[in-house]
């Protein structure tokens, strides 16, 4: 009836998971009950759980991401705790199979969890302001897209509380993902989760290249386009090329594992390696996903906080696609140590190392976009100039990596784990940080607390140097990666560092979430009545903060880069039409639909099944969301009117001065 | 020589953090890891070079050009210059292209299946990593040895490896080179120790819950030595069989070193190849590979 699940699976002899797991249930009861208790839910259900809004998706995924960043981060603590203590006969307070599931789970869920939702949150949000149009091309498809992100989170959070995680690395490799090494269901929970979640990421992907290629206010001809949708149409071009294979992968994994299959067993003519070419050929175009966006970030922040058009806007469009045809030709450099042969390696090597072009092309123009501009030291271009610094001392050692003899004696030590965190946080994660410090007065019309924005910053940039600086050195030493527990005692005061980096980078955590709280509470004196707090260039600051619904009243007509800015400039010298009275129109939405949250669940349903064995649930549940598209597919109207005097009414309560 | 420099401050850094560094390969001692460790100092100098002054640029040009000064030069809608464009593509351009030409000699000169060729005959090793301890057999001395082996110094070290079950990594740091193991696969990688020593190794290839504990010695010395080891082995202890392999195969965790006084001959190539036809009698358990999968 219930497959493999029994009451083992619950890990009652386990007090860190027992803990850990109250805790998660704790909070989720108390968030529910308080919801209920206020009488929120209507209200909820009817503004964000079924909304297609581009925006309020936008920041749920943004949610979704800094709440699993939490998660995430607790996963990461505890393992500086470990290895700061579990040296000589030491064992620290994880055991191997618990200390396993945590790198497992900090891996999945910070590269899944946090930092896709992240970026794929931002261009949601900004990418249709950025163009000048009012939705994405399939609105209800990217509900779906979320929920479904959201669904593989959860399922990576209940395996805390019911079973338990992969203890196979975030990569699984096989054979030691196989059924024979890895028997019981943290594989499985972290395939499905991923599987589920990948789905959605692709079809994201399809509806942001689709908007971006199709959907774009007149005159905004691509060479016109912000950065930033440039970065986002490079990243979901590569989501696009990318995740299909990851799926297929993990199909053929699971397909080994459910049904005898040897596409990657020891034997029988399987072969891993198929697994760990497959995967890299999706992990590199990944990397360059995660941080292309960022880049368009720190383009936006640096040209709108210098007051200056970016500087080489062909040459940084280039560069991004150079990256993004790169970054499709240099997955064999995760596995130099394989014995592919002297040629293979070096044309990969070497390959890596081009990407080098064209990433120092964008620090360059950063800074010279930076020159002779007047800069604002506000929170976004702090993290901007936090990455800038950082990434290239990342980047400098990517290129080492990129030389296989160098790569032969670190591959694999805390080097390269200091490596990838020294480009996933300093880039990634602070252009998201910037990110959200930027768009977030555009998302809810009132602006974030400096002062608590800056010593977030501060206390992640130091945190980040003291946790990963000490890696660098551990790892040219000889340190691998993965280390429950280890016989060297010099390696321990360089952990130590490492730890008390992990607890500065806590104190930058909750900066953030006092950030928050402050800019909350004190959200009225701090309003954004302009729509345009940082004087910025691009349509996105056009319209009221928080924009309505619709965006634009009408589709702003677009003669040239920065299109705002050259709106705000004509305004200025008097040249701008004289304002006749708006003649508003009615506008037409697409109408709020159920169907990716009802979608999403019974997508939970299928997984936690498929995990579990019960092959009748699982069945219901395909049935279910299946059900689901077919009733959103017969629907008769799909979108609601909005009547034109309700548009003029929310220009009148917010004017904006250059244009509606 | 930009690496001595760099060395040196190096070697301080540690000096004054640490009172003295602890080997990887901050210490090499053998001509693989000291020629990887030239190869890194040379790229890390070349693009410190580089990156050095753009570090100092972004944080100069960011300051001086801060909104409350009012010295600075301000150009509201300067966006393009070919002159700057073409430096900002060449500089990144010039130094991959040194960079690439150190990674092809550096990947050809330093191909791990590339023997060392110098002065006697290379000592044959054959690896296998099992859940989760190290297996070394000496075929020519007929020998084996689970987490250590000895090795004579100044002469070429001919691995070839083979994973039991799961994939592992072999990194010995103060020698140099890694390489992968797989299951029904063999790789190679040659090595040298010039010194004597006891050189710590690791897997760096997650494996499993025993994984952390899956440390290993190879420990150099002179070759007269050698002999005399291997003579001291040679005939005591367990035999290596089939049987014993299978035995040996069972996962288990910190395994404290021990040898074998004999080998049976071929043992390494049915690891690597159980199904292939073995020459002389099959042995009758796949040892290696419980076909439950």
């Amino acid at each position: 009836m219930l497959g493999k699940l029994s009451w083992s699976a619950v890990p009652i002899n386990e007090p860190i998971d027992m803990i850990a797991s109250c805790l998660m249930i704790l909070a989720i009861v108390g968030i529910l009950i308080g919801i209920t208790v206020k009488g929120h839910w209507p209200y909820l259900w009817r503004e964000w759980l079924t909304s297609v809004d581009h925006k309020r998706i936008g920041v749920m995924y943004c949610l979704l991401a800094m709440v699993m960043l939490l998660r995430g981060f607790t996963d990461a603590i505890m393992m500086r705790a470990q290895q700061a203590f579990a040296v000589g006969g030491a064992q620290g307070y994880l055991p191997a199979e618990h200390y396993d599931q945590v790198f497992s789970a900090h891996g999945t869920i910070m590269i899944f969890f946090v930092a896709m939702p992240f970026i794929v949150g931002l261009m949601n949000f900004a990418v249709p302001l950025q163009l000048g149009v009012r939705d994405v091309a399939f609105p209800t498809l990217n509900s779906i897209s979320l929920w479904l992100a959201a669904s593989g989170a959860l399922l990576v959070n209940i395996s805390l509380v019911i079973g338990n995680f992969a203890r196979t690395g975030w990569f699984a490799y096989p054979p030691l993902s196989e059924l024979r090494f890895s028997p019981d269901v943290g594989v499985d929970y972290y395939l499905w989760a991923l599987q589920i979640s990948g789905v959605g990421t692709l079809l994201g992907g399809v509806n942001l290249v689709t908007t971006i290629l199709k959907l774009r206010a007149p005159g905004m001809s691509y060479m016109r386009m912000p950065m930033f949708c440039w970065t986002a149409l490079a990243s979901n071009l590569l989501i696009v090329a990318a995740f299909p294979v990851l799926t297929a992968a993990f199909a053929m994994l699971l397909l080994d594992r459910y049904l005898g299959f040897h596409f990657f067993t020891v034997g029988h003519g399987g072969n891993m390696m198929m697994y760990v070419n497959l995967f890299w050929v999706w992990g590199h175009p990944e990397v360059y996903i995660l941080i292309l966006p960022p880049f368009g970030v720190f383009s936006e922040v640096t040209a709108t906080f210098s007051g200056k058009p970016l500087f080489g806007y062909r040459s940084m469009v280039a560069a991004t696609l150079a990256i993004c045809v790169l970054s499709f030709m240099v997955w064999l450099h995760h596995f130099f140590t394989m014995g592919a042969g002297a040629n293979v390696n070096a044309v990969f090597g070497i390959v890596s190392m081009v990407i080098a072009v064209p990433t120092g092309v964008k620090i360059f123009n950063w800074l010279f976009t930076m020159y002779g501009g007047r800069v604002r030291f506000a929170v976004p271009i702090l993290w901007t100039i936090g990455f800038m610094i950082t990434f290239a001392i990342g980047g400098a050692t990517g290129v080492l990596l990129a030389i296989p003899p160098v790569d032969f004696i670190v591959h694999d030590t805390v080097f390269l784990i200091a490596h990838f965190h020294n480009v996933i946080i300093a880039g990634v994660l602070f252009g998201a940080f910037a990110g959200y410090n930027y768009w977030f007065p555009k998302a809810f019309g009132f602006t974030l607390d400096e002062g608590w924005g800056k010593a977030a910053f501060w206390c992640w940039l130091i945190g980040f140097y003291l946790a990963f600086m000490p890696l660098y050195w551990l790892g040219l030493e000889g340190m691998p990666r993965r280390m429950q527990h280890y016989q060297e005692v010099g390696w321990q005061p360089w952990l130590m560092v490492a730890g008390a980096g992990a607890v500065v980078i806590l104190a930058g955590i909750a900066c953030q979430i006092i950030q928050l709280a402050v800019s909350i509470r004190t959200r009225d004196r701090r309003r954004d009545t302009t729509g345009d707090p940082w004087n910025g260039r691009t349509l996105e600051w056009a319209t009221p903060s928080p924009p309505p619904m619709w965006n634009f009243a009408e589709l702003p007509q677009v003669e040239g880069e920065d299109a705002f800015w050259q709106m705000k400039q004509l305004a200025r010298d008097g040249k701008l039409r004289a304002a006749v009275p708006p003649a508003y129109r009615a506008i037409e939405m697409p109408k709020n639909s159920p169907t990716g949250f009802i979608t999403a669940f019974f997508a939970v349903v299928t997984g936690f099944a498929l995990i579990w064995h019960i092959w009748w649930m699982a069945g219901l549940g395909l049935l279910g969301a299946f059900a689901t598209t077919l009733v959103f597919a017969w629907r008769d109207v799909a979108e609601a009117e909005i009547p034109a005097e309700v548009v003029a009414q929310f220009y009148e309560a917010h004017p904006v001065e250059t244009l509606r | 020589m930009p690496s001595s420099g760099l060395c040196r401050s190096l070697a301080l850094i540690t000096a004054s953090g640490l009172g003295g560094c602890s080997g990887g390969l901050f210490d090499p001692a053998g001509p693989v890891s000291s020629a990887e460790r030239t190869i890194l100092y040379n790229s890390l100098g070349i693009m410190l070079a580089i990156i050095v002054p753009t570090i100092i640029a972004t944080l100069g040009v960011a300051w001086w050009f801060r909104a409350s000064n009012k010295r600075a030069h301000h150009m509201p809608d300067w966006q393009y210059s070919g002159r700057i464009e073409m430096i900002v593509w060449s500089i990144p351009a010039m130094t991959i292209l040194l960079l690439g030409g150190i990674d092809w000699i550096g990947s050809h000169q330093l191909d791990p299946y590339k023997p060392i060729v110098n002065q006697g005959k290379a000592l044959r090793i054959q690896v296998v990593s099992l859940d989760w301890k190290w297996l070394f057999i000496l075929p020519d001395q007929g020998i084996a040895s689970v987490n250590k082996v000895v090795v004579p110094t100044g002469i070429p070290l001919s691995f070839r490896l083979t994973a039991s079950g799961v994939m592992n990594s072999f990194l010995v740091p103060q020698l140099g080179s890694q390489i992968a193991l797989m299951p029904r696969m063999e790789t190679q990688l040659h090595l040298r120790a010039d010194r004597p020593g006891s050189y710590r190794g690791y897997s760096t290839n997650f494996s499993g819950d025993g994984y952390a504990g899956m440390a290993f010695t190879i420990d150099a010395v002179p070759a007269g030595r050698f002999d005399q080891a291997v003579t001291a082995i040679r005939g005591r202890g367990p035999d290596l069989d089939a049987a014993g392999y299978a035995e040996l195969a069972k996962p288990s965790e910190a395994v404290p070193a021990y040898t074998y006084g004999a080998v049976s001959p071929g043992l390494f190539d049915r690891i690597v190849a159980p199904e292939a036809p073995a020459a002389g009698p099959i042995p009758a358990q796949r040892a290696n590979t419980p076909e439950e999968d």
